[in-house]
């Protein structure tokens, strides 16, 4: 069933945004980043509802604002369609499915833990863990070391020396890495801005785009 | 007194988790793990082995998690809610300035910044799982009689195939875990 935003009442829009982000949070395994490409999937391909670029800067808004990503854009999709209570319906929506399964799986946890097989079968899949985890930091450093930007390196190289061996609070970390991000950033604009200003344009560079 | 800690750790797992994906977990480990010993790394590692197989966030599974074990329905509520109210209150404000001005280059800078340490965190959290798979403790052992040849194997073994192959990391998970109690029955 696809409608156009227009056709619907507001009651039938917020229950389309509840069930859409429910059954996104209840069967996509993995986080933030294979509920994003499905929530764009649907609400910009299916629905129509929201414009492809539009939804672009929404991601990026969700994975630059604190939290879980999966969090952020479902906030966001739903502020968009149908404002703060839209977004309410679509951030209950997100965090009911964990909520309901994982709080069960809890109590079944303590029955099981001691059972040597569901140990060993733990134990296992914990090396499995460890190999993903390590992939995808792997993959990550890779990514940054790539660009070839002293910067970034520079702080993945000191921000590892200071959490792991020398076991400063991530707190601090994140802040004091933020800040360097912001004053470098916000410094870089400044510099290219008065360097426009400065150098007046080449006559051969206006047409260029 | 063990609801308000809960809020009050869950809301800085949801503040200070940037990025996505695995960046809430180093965060988790140093709240859940670290400072208050609600679980143990053991106890930690099966929610996060619980979390890859199971829908939905990393953070909010182990907020589940970990608030039902602490405080039963309420904890679990109680700690979902923690971890999601920076998102709501950052986000909507985030969302009302870009519909207002459309500029995002300050949450840019910060993000730029915050990448590359992110991985690093991460990458720390990631060692001490490993460790503890391959040698029963969170460092290095001090001795090579410590070391788990089994788990060094696959692990390596695993590492090879994750990055040749890129597998389904549920695939990944669930394979170590049935060739290990598969072997242990030999």
């Amino acid at each position: 069933m696809i409608h156009k935003k227009e056709d619907l009442s507001r009651s039938q829009l917020l229950w389309v945004l509840f069930r859409s982000t429910f059954t996104l949070s209840a069967f996509t395994f993995g986080g933030g980043y294979v509920i994003v490409p499905l929530m764009r999937k649907l609400f910009v391909e299916t629905y129509g509802w929201i414009e492809e670029k539009e939804m672009l800067d929404l991601v990026a808004i969700g994975q630059s604002a604190p939290g879980l990503i999966a969090v952020n854009t479902s906030i966001l999709v739903g502020y968009k369609l149908a404002g703060v209570v839209g977004a309410l319906v679509t951030l209950f929506g997100t965090v009911l499915p964990p909520l309901i399964f994982l709080t069960l799986l809890s109590y079944v946890y303590d029955a099981i833990k001691d059972n040597t097989i569901v140990k060993t079968l733990f134990y296992g899949m914990s090396i499995g863990v460890a190999v993903v985890i390590l992939d995808a930091v792997v993959s990550m450093g890779v990514a940054i070391v790539g660009k070839r930007q002293v910067l970034p390196i520079a702080i993945m190289i000191l921000a590892f020396i200071a959490t792991y061996f020398l076991k400063v609070g991530i707190v601090v970390i994140i802040l004091s890495c933020a800040t360097i991000g912001v004053a470098t950033t916000l410094l870089g604009d400044a510099v290219k801005k008065k360097k426009l200003k400065e150098t007046p344009v080449p006559p051969e560079g206006r047409n260029e785009k | 007194m063990i609801l308000a800690q809960l809020l009050w750790s869950f809301f800085q797992i949801g503040l200070f988790s940037f990025g996505g994906g695995y960046a809430a977990l180093p965060l988790i480990q140093n709240q859940i793990v670290d400072i208050h010993g609600w679980l143990t790394l053991q106890e930690f590692t099966d929610v996060l082995t619980i979390s890859q197989m199971t829908p939905g966030p990393i953070a909010l599974n182990a907020a589940s998690f970990v608030g039902t074990r602490l405080a039963g329905l309420p904890g679990a509520v109680v700690a979902s809610f923690g971890c999601v109210l920076p998102s709501l209150i950052i986000v909507l404000f985030l969302a009302w300035f870009y519909y207002r001005y459309r500029s995002l280059r300050f949450m840019q800078g910060i993000l730029s910044g915050l990448r590359p340490a992110v991985v690093a965190l991460i990458a720390s959290a990631g060692l001490s799982i490993l460790f503890l798979a391959l040698f029963g403790s969170k460092t290095l052992p001090s001795s090579f009689s410590e070391v788990k040849l089994y788990a060094v194997g696959l692990f390596i073994v695993g590492f090879v195939v994750m990055r040749r192959r890129k597998l389904n990391p549920i695939l990944m998970i669930l394979g170590s875990g049935v060739l290990t109690v598969g072997l242990s029955f030999l």
